[in-house]
């Protein structure tokens, strides 16, 4: 594996496959912010993998000149946990989305998470099926019509960061699709991440579920709507003249306003802190949504534990070098034998 | 010390242990074996327990027993009947009296003979009067003199009776001059840190011994002289440790690491287990959150340029279909092993079928082949693993290894290979990024390339969806599909160029051949040759390749009148033998998960030696 001999560019992870996702999805923003970070990850090509399920994001790896699997519906983390485990050096990215992650694949990322072997797993939250022309899906909202739900869903949503944190995710973060700064920042964070990184990037889907994130994709609306979180920064958000933040009491958020001069950490905001070993906190931040509360965008959690792929290494190199490394004749006369003489 | 009782010679012998499985049995069924196996006896054993780790005590379901067979000849089966039953207590001799040959012997732990467990068994009165017509019946006080030998010790009194199955195995070691020095030296290695339990197991196994020698109850003992077995290093080896190993061996000769992710299941676990005790030979084990975890896992490790390897079960197998079909359709090598269990569904997880070809060869969605390998003995596993991963590889694809419940737990004696005569098929990745093409074929066998990630230059991308010819893009371009569709079946059937030619049992025509597959090969062989030697017109054929069939079995087929095919399902590999060659097949199906008796077998030949063979 040798290093690249010119730095790389975003043509360079261009595959030559035409995109074929709708005019106006978010996903291209997401493509392209990814194309974008790659050469300044400094990653070799070659050394990157992209692994999908099925889905409008599960395309991805097709599109990204790197080595990619598009494997099937909701299995992608253990298609990637087989080859995290075998190679650890691969620089290995899971591409999902709401259907493919949490309803049919939920088993496989609650797992996945949890034994924290140093992927990166983004999914794709439109909160609605591409795919098969518009079902509901586990984010969507309550009373949402749907070709398979006319009358409205009555199914309660799932959330994706706190099912991650609940999984006992070691980084847990949410982007937004068209924010390329932000995204940029965040999937970088993910990936210098030593553990699971899981990534929540709210997407626009303008064919089945338009404008589902439009108050916190739109600069105007943006400022009310998200609550930027930041390791070491008070929870604050809201225009001049508006400002407000949040407090966390007995676990309980609300929201307080502040004046613009306001000390906000006197005022009793809580200080953003990600590397909290209890999740408790990540999970109450977690829990604030529209209406009443700004979406928090940013990382919620990032602590530190060994991947499962070292673990398992480390376990075997011990056993080679407490046992010699393996040799296939004594295995086979190991234990009882006896000589059967001509 | 007075002089020893006689000793008589007999050329065979098939001993059952029975009990609660809370008895211990399969550990004295085992220790039993080993010592057999070190007097260089041929051997199979047969354990046969139930699915409840702990059913309630004394009940017919919670009888776990374990048969062996040695020989000092060439023997093929456990045994259709064995000639002593050992019976821990009332429920063990009923669930298992019927089976032993009249005249044989039945040793009982009079003391279990309570009302309580009579009822228990389901006897009304004491079944032992009337048995003595049939059986030589032999009454021993076994918890009595067991507590007794230990009670120096200090062991508590449920250890102490616990340690009873040692007393049983002493005895029926005395019975047949086998050593107890391997066993006592397994206590010595088990109960290492708690001295009391291995004094209390020591004695316990020597008081068995010493009683034989002194009681009235054997006036002889017996002795199967060593087999005359082929030359060569022996060990005792199960099926599921065979498979095990296949994968070690095949890692060593193939020169890249196994991956195997599995999820426990009843009758496979234990190949995870013992693949995970080798991690000094760089394997990487895998327990998954599910079975298509631990498929997908492999495929992944596949295409990270591992040995890919999954090991389950019937359930566990269909669960694993969806992903199989991936690996078919992107074209990467896997192993895929299903340990046969009695189904369907849950069905009876601990006892033996073979009813999983069909699922096997066509449970995919759509035109989806791939090869299959079945192991016939418990030491052939080891070479049938070693098979499957080579086809794997050179074909770059996934093959199925059908094993059963029956090959997973019985052991037989297995002439250890020499390493050096191994073949070895190191692994070649490709790496030119010249002309490089995902989907390029070779010319021979139709692979195309493992292009592993890591290799620069050959950054590609493959997935589910139909790919272009060469480039492996994705295409809806009907033609292609069905280019890639035809290829895809073609690569498969091209495996039948490596296959060994077809090897019949017999004469290679005549009336009659019975054609088997799996874990059925000694039943058939031993049916099919007892019946030879008493004059019948009889041959067998034993296949190992259920996908691709070897291309000269139709004529092979052709040159016998009848064809008859035992199988433990409803007749799966005759309806792919009349499909294939549109051959009057005759079947013969049992489906009580329990191997067949070479009786059996036999019975069936005979009528159609006779002329009476159709269904
Ligand atoms: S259906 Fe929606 S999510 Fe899928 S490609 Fe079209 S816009 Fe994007």
């Amino acid at each position: 594996m040798t290093a690249p001999a010119a730095k790389l560019t975003k043509k360079d992870f261009e595959s030559d496959q035409d995109v074929r996702w709708c005019p106006g999805c978010g996903d291209y923003s997401i493509l392209a912010n990814m194309q974008r970070l790659m050469p300044e990850l400094g990653i070799p090509r070659e050394d990157v993998v992209f692994v999908s399920g099925i889905g409008c994001s599960s395309r991805f790896p097709y599109y990204m000149n790197t080595y990619g699997f598009h494997t099937i519906h909701g299995r992608a983390p253990s298609f990637a946990t087989g080859i995290k485990t075998s190679r650890p050096e691969l620089s290995v990215w899971v591409v999902t989305g709401d259907g493919d992650g949490l309803s049919i694949g939920g088993n496989h990322l609650l797992h996945t998470i949890r034994r924290n072997l140093d992927l990166q797993i983004l999914l794709f939250n439109n909160r609605v099926y591409g795919l098969t022309k518009g079902q509901y899906s586990p984010t969507s909202r309550l009373d949402m019509v749907t070709p398979s739900t006319p009358t409205g869903s009555i199914d309660y949503p799932l959330d994706p960061i706190r099912f991650a944190l609940g999984s006992g995710a070691t980084f847990a973060a949410r982007s937004i699709d068209n924010d390329a700064r932000h995204l940029q920042q965040v999937l970088r964070r993910a990936y210098e991440h030593p553990g699971t990184a899981f990534v929540e990037i709210l997407q626009n889907c303008p064919v089945y579920n338009d404008d589902e994130w439009i108050e916190v994709e739109d600069r105007k609306t943006k400022l009310e709507a998200a609550l930027p979180i930041v390791d070491g920064e008070p929870l604050v958000f809201g225009p001049k003249g508006a400002r407000r933040g949040i407090r966390i009491e007995n676990g309980v958020p609300a929201v307080i306003s502040l004046a613009d001069d306001a000390d906000a950490v006197a005022e009793g905001v809580a200080v953003h802190n990600e590397r909290h070993e209890s999740p408790a906190y990540a999970f109450a931040l977690a829990s604030l949504a529209r209406p009443d509360f700004p979406i928090p965008v940013g990382v919620f959690r990032a602590v530190e534990r060994p991947t499962y792929e070292g673990l398992l290494q480390e376990q075997v190199e011990v056993a080679i070098r407490q046992r010699g490394r393996g040799a296939l004749h004594s295995l086979l006369t190991s234990g009882d034998t006896w000589t059967v003489e001509a | 010390m007075a002089a020893r009782k006689p000793v008589e010679e007999v050329d065979q012998v098939a001993i059952r242990f029975a009990g609660d499985s809370g008895d211990g049995m399969q550990l004295t069924g085992t220790k039993f074996t080993e010592a057999t196996a070190l007097v260089g006896n041929d051997l199979s054993t047969l354990p046969d327990f139930p699915a409840e780790i702990r059913a309630p005590a004394g009940t017919l379901a919670g009888v776990s027993a374990f048969q062996i067979h040695f020989a000092s000849r060439d023997i093929r089966t456990p045994a259709d009947h064995p000639d002593v039953l050992f019976a821990m207590n009332p429920a063990a001799l009923r669930a298992n009296v019927d089976d032993v040959r009249r005249g044989g012997m039945l040793i009982v732990n009079s003391d279990a003979f309570t009302p309580r467990n009579l009822k228990q068994a389901g006897y009304d009165d004491d079944p032992l009067p009337a048995l003595q017509e049939r059986f030589q019946v032999v009454e021993i006080q076994l918890s009595t003199l067991t507590r007794k030998a230990v009670e120096s010790v200090g062991l508590r009194s449920r250890e102490a009776e616990r340690s009873k199955n040692f007393f049983a195995l002493g005895l029926v070691c005395w019975l047949y001059n086998r050593p107890t020095e391997p066993t006592e030296r397994w206590i010595e290695s088990r109960f290492k840190k708690n001295e009391t339990l291995r004094e209390g197991n020591l004695r316990a196994l020597q008081a068995g011994h010493a009683y034989g020698e002194t009681t009235e109850l054997f006036p002889v003992s017996f002795f199967v002289p060593r087999a005359k077995l082929e030359p060569g290093v022996y060990r005792n080896i199960t099926g599921n440790q065979a498979l095990a190993w296949g994968m070690i061996a095949a890692s060593e000769l193939m020169e890249r690491p196994v991956f195997l992710g599995a999820y426990p299941i009843t009758p496979a676990s234990s190949v995870l287990h013992e693949v995970s005790r080798y991690r000094h030979f760089g394997v990487k084990t895998f327990q998954a959150e599910d079975e298509i975890a631990a498929v997908a896992s492999a495929i992944g490790a596949s295409y990270a340029g591992m040995l890919g390897a999954t090991a389950t079960s019937g359930p566990g197998f269909v669960l694993k279909q969806e992903a199989l079909g991936l690996a078919v359709m992107v074209e990467l090598p896997l192993v895929v092993l299903n340990v046969q269990r009695a189904g369907p569904s849950t069905g009876m997880p601990t006892k033996t079928e073979q009813a999983d070809l069909l699922v096997t060869l066509y449970g995919r969605s759509s035109e989806s082949p791939m090869p299959v390998l079945a192991p016939s003995t418990p030491g052939d596993c080891f070479y049938t693993m070693l098979e499957a991963f080579h086809l794997a590889v050179k074909y770059m694809t996934p093959v199925a290894v059908l094993s059963d419940g029956y090959l997973a737990n019985a052991a037989e004696p297995w002439r250890i290979p020499d390493v050096e005569t191994l073949s070895r098929h190191p692994i070649r990745f490709r790496t030119d990024a010249k002309g490089f093409a995902p989907y390029a074929r070779d010319a021979e066998t139709l692979a195309r390339p493992w292009a592993i990630p890591g290799t620069p230059g050959l950054e590609h991308r493959i997935g589910g969806l139909e790919s272009e010819e060469l480039t492996g893009n994705v295409s809806y371009d009907p033609r292609n599909h069905d280019r890639m569709v035809r290829q895809r079946a073609e690569k498969v059937a091209r495996i039948a160029n490596d296959l060994p030619p077809v090897e019949v049992n017999g004469p290679d025509g005549g009336k009659l051949v019975v054609v088997g597959w799996g874990g059925t090969r000694g039943a058939i062989e031993a049916a099919v040759d007892e019946a030879r030697r008493d004059g019948t017109s009889v041959s067998s054929i034993h296949l190992r390749y259920l996908n691709p069939l070897p291309a000269d079995l139709r004529a092979a087929l052709e040159r016998f009148e009848h064809v008859l095919v035992p199988e433990l399902n409803l007749g799966q590999l005759s309806r792919l033998l009349r499909a294939e060659y549109l051959l009057p097949v005759e079947s013969l199906t049992k489906v009580e998960g329990q191997p067949f008796r070479v009786e059996e077998i036999r019975g069936r030949i005979e009528a159609i030696a006779a002329g009476g063979g159709s269904e």
